[in-house]
C-alpha cells in the first residue's frame, strides 16, 4: 500500500515542488498536491507536509496569514487525529502560527538571510520522523531562511527539552535560536517543525543525502501503523 | 492642448532636433501624453540610439539559436525538445539612488523577461561593480544591493547560483547592478510579443498601476548630478510575492493555447509594451485608459502610460478565451482587465473619459527614432587619451606567500561568502554547483545541466577596449568549459559612460568589435542583451565615467551532469598541471594593483584560436574522467587559482618554485587541472606543465609552508571586517 502524502501549496510557497519530488523519490508514489483555498484534505491522507517559501510574501509575520487559510483548519483537525504533519522552514513558521507547535521564529540574529549547509545533531531518534537516525548522530542539511531564530520562554524550552521534543539542534550557532534548536516536536510527537530543508538532501547530486532518512522514517511509521 | 514649451520638451530628455522629428512624425504638435510616449520610446534606454549601429556587428546566429536579440530574451536549443531562455539587464541608476529596491526590481524585471517567453526561471546570476570600500556610501550600497537581490530572488524561489563582484574607484559615483535569469521551456511552447488578430482582446494582468517609476527610462538615460537623491521617486518598488504569483499564473495560462502574444511591462511600462507588441505585429492598438487597474485615484493617462510599477504584463488573447484566462489570474489573486483591442489602423489610440487623448502612427514612432553614428576615437587615439602607464620594470619580491595572502584578502579576490550566503542558491533542489567557475543547475527531471557565468574585467577594457572586449567573452567561454559545459551562447549588459564623448564612444565601438571577434571565433553568439549608457556621476565631484564594463553572461550545457568538474582538489597526491599559455605578463594584473599600487601595462592578449582548442580539450578531459579538478586562471593569476582550489577542498599542495610574474601574471587561455599523472593528459597536443602535487594542510611555496587555515582567515577577513567588524 503506497503512502498517501499531501503537500500543501500556499500563495508564495516555493519549495512545494521540491517537497513533492523528495516524497515521491522516497515513497515511490506521487504526492497529492493540495491548494490552500481547499477546505478538505484528500481522503485517507497518511502524511501532510507544509513546504518552505514565502507564503503571502511574509506579510504581517512569516506564516501568520497562511496559518489562517481554509486548508489549515483541515490540517489542524488531521493533526488532532494523529496524522503526521511536517513543516519545513516557512512550514515550521506556519505550524507555530497555527498553534500546532510552541514558540516563534524571529528574524535571524545577524539580520541577514542565511543559506548554507548546517551541521545538526539528532537529539531525538525515537520519533516517527527520526527513527532511521541514530540518537546523537551528526547530520548535514541545508538551511535557507531569514526568520529562523527559534524563541520560546525558558519554561517552555525546559519542558521541550525534558519531554524529548527537541528533534534537531544546530551544532554551531546559526541564527540565534534559543539553545540552538533547529526542529521541535509536538506534545504527541506527531507534528515536526524544522528550519533546515531535508528535501534538499535527498540524492547524491545535492551533495548529501542526510534528509532522506527523515522521509524513510515517516514511511516506516505509516506502513507499520 | 498646445502647451508644449521648450522647457517641457527639455524636461522629457528630448533634444531640439529630436523634437523636430516628433513634429514631422505626427505632422502636428504632440499633446503631453504623446510627448511622454515619444520621450520614453526615444530614450537611450529604449531606442539604443547611440549603440544600435554598432550592435549590428555582433554575431547572433548558430544552428542552436532559436531566437536571437529583439524579443524579451534569447532562446537556445538544449536538446530533447527543450530550450534555455536567458537575458541579462542593468539596473544601475536606480540601485545607486535606492540600493535595495533598485537591485530587487532589477531581479524582478529580468525574471519577467524570461518567463514572459514561456520559461520557468531556474537560475539567477548577477554582475556587480562597486566603488572603493572606504567610500562613505559604499557599505550602505553593498548591503542594500545584496539584500535586495536576495530579498527578491529568495522569495520568488529562483536560486542565485553565479555572480561576480568588483571594487574600483571608477564606480564610486555610479555602481553597476546587472542581473541575469536563465529559464527552461519546451521548445515548441515559446511565447513571442507580436500582437496580431484584428479585434483580439488586449489584457492587462498583475499588479495595479501606481505613480512609481514615472520616467525611470529617461532617468536611466542621463548622467547623475548633485541632486540625484531627488530622483528617488522615479525608483520602482518591487513585490516579489506578486511576481511569484504572476509566474505561476502565466505558466498556468501558457499551458493552454489561449495566448496570442505576451510582453512584460518593464522600462517605460505600458508605453513600451503596447508599442512594441503592436509594432512587431504590424498592427494598431486601441486602449481604454479607464479600464487600466490603478492603485491610486485620479491618475492621468500620462501617468498610466509612463508608470514603471512592477509585476505587470500585457497579453493578446484569442477571442473568447477571456473568461478562462481571468479564472486563472483570479485564482492567483491578481488583477485582470481587458483594456483594449488589436486594430488595423497602424496607430496607437488611447481613449479616456470618452475622448481620444493620444493618436500616434506607430511606423514613424519606430522608423523615425533617432539613430546616431556618434564620433569616436581610433584605437591609437584612445590609447593616447587613456594614458595607460607603461608596465616598466616591476621590482622583484621574494616573499611570494606574503603577497598571496595580501591578494587573497584584497576586495576583488576576498571570499564572497558574506554575499552568497544571503542568496538562496538551493531552492528548486536542482543546484549542482555554486562558488566555482560557473553555477550549475540540473534541468529538472533530466540528466542535463545548464552552466551559467558572468564575466568582465573592466580594467582590461579600459586599458585596451578591443582586447578587453575579447577577454570578457573568452573568460565566459573558459569558465563554462572549466565545469565541463559546452558553451552555447551569451547575453550581455553593456555598461558605459556618455556616448556623447568620443573617448567613451571609442570604448563602446572597440569593445564591441573585440566581443564580436571573440564570439565568432568561439562560435558563441549573442542572443540577448541590454545597453546602459550615461554611467557617469557628478555626485562624487568627479564627473568621471565608470570603467567600461561590457558584462557577459554565458550559458553552457552539460549532457550528463555526473561528468561535471569542480575546482576543489579531489584527493591527496594528485599531480597539478597548468594547461595553456606560458606567457608571463604582469600588465593590468591585480598583483600590480594590490602589491605595487599601480595600474599599468597592456592587458593580457587573448589568442582565440588557442582558446577554442584548449576549451574543447579540457571538456574532453573532463568528460573522460582524466582530470579530477579544474579551475580557470583569471584575476590574481596562477597562484591565486591554486589557492582557491586548495581552499575549496581543504587539501594543500606542494608547488614547484615560482617567481612573481609566473605566480601572479594574468596571461589568458590557461586552466589548472589535477590528475593522477601526466599520462592522463596526453593525446590532445596540449602545452602542459607540472606545477606541483596536492596534499597536506598547507601550500608549500618556494619551500615555505603557508597554512590553509591562515590562508582561509585572510580570505574571509575582508567582508567579515567590513560588514561585521
Amino acid at each position: 500500500m503506497a503512502v498517501r502524502a499531501a503537500v500543501i501549496t500556499f500563495p508564495g510557497s516555493n519549495c512545494d515542488r521540491d517537497m513533492a519530488v523528495a516524497i515521491e523519490q522516497v515513497v515511490g508514489a506521487p504526492a497529492l498536491r493540495v491548494w490552500h483555498g481547499d477546505t478538505a484534505l484528500p481522503d485517507r491522507v497518511d502524511f501532510i507536509a507544509l513546504p518552505g517559501g514565502f507564503s503571502y510574501g511574509d506579510y504581517l509575520r512569516s506564516g501568520a496569514m497562511a496559518a489562517r487559510s481554509p486548508i489549515m483548519r483541515a490540517v489542524v483537525d488531521a493533526a488532532g487525529r494523529g496524522v503526521p504533519v511536517l513543516g519545513v522552514c516557512n512550514g515550521f513558521q506556519v505550524l507555530t502560527e497555527a498553534g500546532l507547535l510552541p514558540g516563534a521564529l524571529m528574524r535571524n540574529a545577524g539580520m541577514n538571510f542565511i543559506c548554507r549547509t548546517a551541521a545538526l545533531k539528532v537529539e531525538n531518534a525515537g520519533s516517527l520522523f527520526t527513527s532511521a537516525y541514530r540518537a546523537g548522530e551528526d547530520i548535514r542539511i541545508p538551511v535557507a531562511h531569514h526568520d529562523g531564530n527559534y524563541f520560546a520562554d525558558a519554561e517552555t524550552l525546559d519542558r521541550l527539552e525534558g519531554e524529548g521534543r527537541v528533534a534537531f539542534r544546530y551544532i554551531e550557532a546559526c541564527n540565534g535560536s534559543q539553545r540552538n534548536i533547529a526542529g521541535v516536536l509536538s506534545e504527541n510527537g506527531r507534528v515536526l517543525g524544522m528550519m533546515p530543508h531535508p528535501e534538499r538532501a535527498i540524492d547524491a547530486a545535492h551533495g548529501g543525502v542526510d534528509g532522506r532518512r527523515l522521509f524513510e522514517s515517516v514511511v516506516a511509521s505509516v506502513v507499520a501503523a | 492642448m498646445s502647451d508644449i514649451t521648450p522647457e517641457i520638451v527639455e524636461s522629457h530628455g528630448l533634444s531640439r532636433e529630436e523634437y523636430d522629428r516628433v513634429l514631422s512624425a505626427l505632422g502636428r504638435e504632440p499633446n503631453l501624453v504623446e510627448l511622454g510616449i515619444f520621450s520614453v520610446m526615444w530614450s537611450e534606454h529604449c531606442s539604443y540610439k547611440s549603440s544600435r549601429i554598432h550592435l549590428k556587428n555582433l554575431p547572433t546566429e548558430a544552428p542552436w539559436v532559436i531566437c536571437g536579440p529583439g524579443e524579451n530574451a534569447g532562446v537556445i536549443d538544449i536538446g530533447d525538445g527543450q530550450a534555455a531562455i536567458f537575458k541579462m539587464e542593468s539596473h544601475n541608476h536606480p540601485s545607486y539612488i535606492e540600493p535595495y529596491q533598485g537591485a530587487a526590481t532589477g531581479v524582478g524585471g529580468i525574471l519577467r523577461d524570461v518567463f514572459t517567453m514561456g520559461a520557468r526561471p531556474v537560475a539567477n546570476a548577477n554582475a556587480l561593480r562597486f566603488g572603493r570600500p572606504d567610500h562613505p556610501k559604499m557599505q550602505h550600497l553593498v548591503k542594500g544591493v545584496v539584500a535586495g537581490i536576495g530579498g527578491y530572488g529568495n522569495c520568488v524561489g529562483v536560486p542565485t547560483v553565479a555572480g561576480e563582484t568588483n571594487f574600483h574607484p571608477g564606480y564610486d559615483g555610479n555602481i553597476l547592478v546587472n542581473a541575469m535569469t536563465v529559464g527552461v521551456a519546451d521548445a515548441d511552447k515559446i511565447f513571442y510579443s507580436a500582437a496580431t488578430g484584428l479585434g483580439n482582446p488586449i489584457v492587462y494582468v498583475g499588479s495595479k498601476t501606481g505613480r512609481d517609476g514615472i520616467h525611470g527610462a529617461t532617468m536611466a538615460s542621463a548622467e547623475f548630478d548633485e541632486n540625484s537623491d531627488e530622483k528617488r521617486p522615479t525608483v520602482q518598488v518591487g513585490d516579489p510575492f506578486t511576481e511569484k504569483l504572476l509566474i505561476e499564473a502565466c505558466l498556468e495560462l501558457m499551458a493552454t493555447d489561449a495566448i496570442v502574444a505576451i510582453q512584460d511591462m518593464g522600462a517605460a511600462g505600458l508605453t513600451s509594451s503596447s508599442v512594441e507588441m503592436a509594432s512587431k505585429g504590424g498592427a494598431g492598438i486601441r486602449l481604454d485608459m479607464n479600464a487600466v487597474p490603478c492603485r491610486e485615484e485620479g491618475m492621468t493617462p500620462y501617468e498610466m502610460m509612463l508608470s514603471e510599477s512592477q509585476e505587470r504584463m500585457l497579453m493578446v488573447l484569442k477571442p473568447g478565451r477571456e473568461a478562462e484566462a481571468e479564472a486563472i489570474f483570479r485564482k492567483w489573486e491578481l488583477d485582470f482587465a481587458v483594456i483594449g483591442e488589436v486594430t488595423d489602423t497602424g496607430h496607437m489610440v488611447l481613449e479616456w473619459n470618452g475622448e481620444v487623448v493620444c493618436d500616434i502612427p506607430l511606423a514613424p514612432l519606430a522608423d523615425d527614432a533617432p539613430l546616431y553614428d556618434r564620433p569616436y576615437l581610433s584605437q591609437d587615439e584612445y590609447k593616447a587619451w587613456a594614458q595607460v602607464k607603461p608596465l616598466g620594470a616591476v621590482p622583484e619580491r621574494t616573499d611570494i606567500a606574503a603577497d598571496l595572502l595580501k591578494l587573497m584578502a584584497s576586495p576583488d579576490l576576498a571570499s564572497r561568502r558574506w554575499i552568497y550566503e544571503q542568496y538562496d542558491s538551493q531552492v528548486g533542489a536542482d543546484t549542482l554547483q555554486t562558488g566555482g567557475d560557473a553555477g550549475v543547475v540540473r534541468v529538472h527531471g533530466t540528466n542535463k545541466a545548464l552552466a551559467t557565468t558572468t564575466d568582465c574585467t573592466p580594467r582590461y577594457v579600459y586599458a585596451d577596449p578591443f582586447e578587453g572586449g575579447k577577454q570578457a567573452v573568452a573568460e565566459a567561454y573558459r569558465n563554462l568549459c572549466a565545469v565541463g559545459a559546452r558553451p552555447l551562447a551569451i547575453t550581455n549588459c553593456l555598461n558605459f559612460g556618455s556616448p556623447q564623448r568620443p573617448e567613451i564612444m571609442a570604448q563602446i565601438v572597440h569593445a564591441l568589435d573585440g566581443m564580436g571577434e571573440a564570439c565568432r571565433a568561439l562560435d558563441f553568439p549573442v542572443v540577448s542583451g541590454n545597453v546602459s549608457l550615461y554611467n557617469e556621476s557628478k555626485a562624487t565631484g568627479g564627473g568621471s565615467a565608470i570603467l567600461p564594463t561590457p558584462a557577459i553572461g554565458g550559458v553552457g550545457l552539460l549532457d550528463d551532469y555526473t561528468q561535471m568538474a569542480r575546482i576543489g582538489f579531489a584527493a591527496e597526491s594528485d599531480e597539478i598541471f597548468v594547461i595553456g599559455s606560458d606567457v608571463e605578463t604582469l600588465g593590468q594584473s591585480l598583483y600590480l594593483r594590490v602589491v605595487h599600487g599601480a595600474e599599468a601595462g597592456a592587458p593580457p592578449a587573448v589568442d582565440l584560436a588557442a582558446e577554442r582548442q584548449l576549451g574543447e580539450a579540457v571538456r574532453s578531459l573532463i568528460a573522460s574522467g582524466a582530470v579530477s579538478a579544474v579551475h580557470d586562471v583569471s584575476d590574481g593569476g596562477l597562484l591565486v587559482a591554486v589557492a582557491e582550489m586548495a581552499l575549496a577542498s581543504g587539501i594543500g599542495a606542494e608547488l614547484e618554485p615560482l617567481r612573481a610574474a609566473a605566480a601572479f601574471g594574468e596571461a589568458q587561455g590557461r586552466y589548472v587541472v589535477t590528475a593522477r599523472d601526466a599520462a592522463a593528459l596526453e593525446g590532445h597536443g596540449l602545452p602542459v606543465r607540472r606545477i606541483g602535487r596536492t596534499g597536506g594542510d598547507a601550500l608549500i611555496i618556494n619551500g615555505q609552508p603557508l597554512a590553509l587555515a591562515d590562508l582561509r582567515t585572510a580570505h574571509q577577513s575582508f567582508f567579515r571586517d567590513w560588514m561585521e567588524g
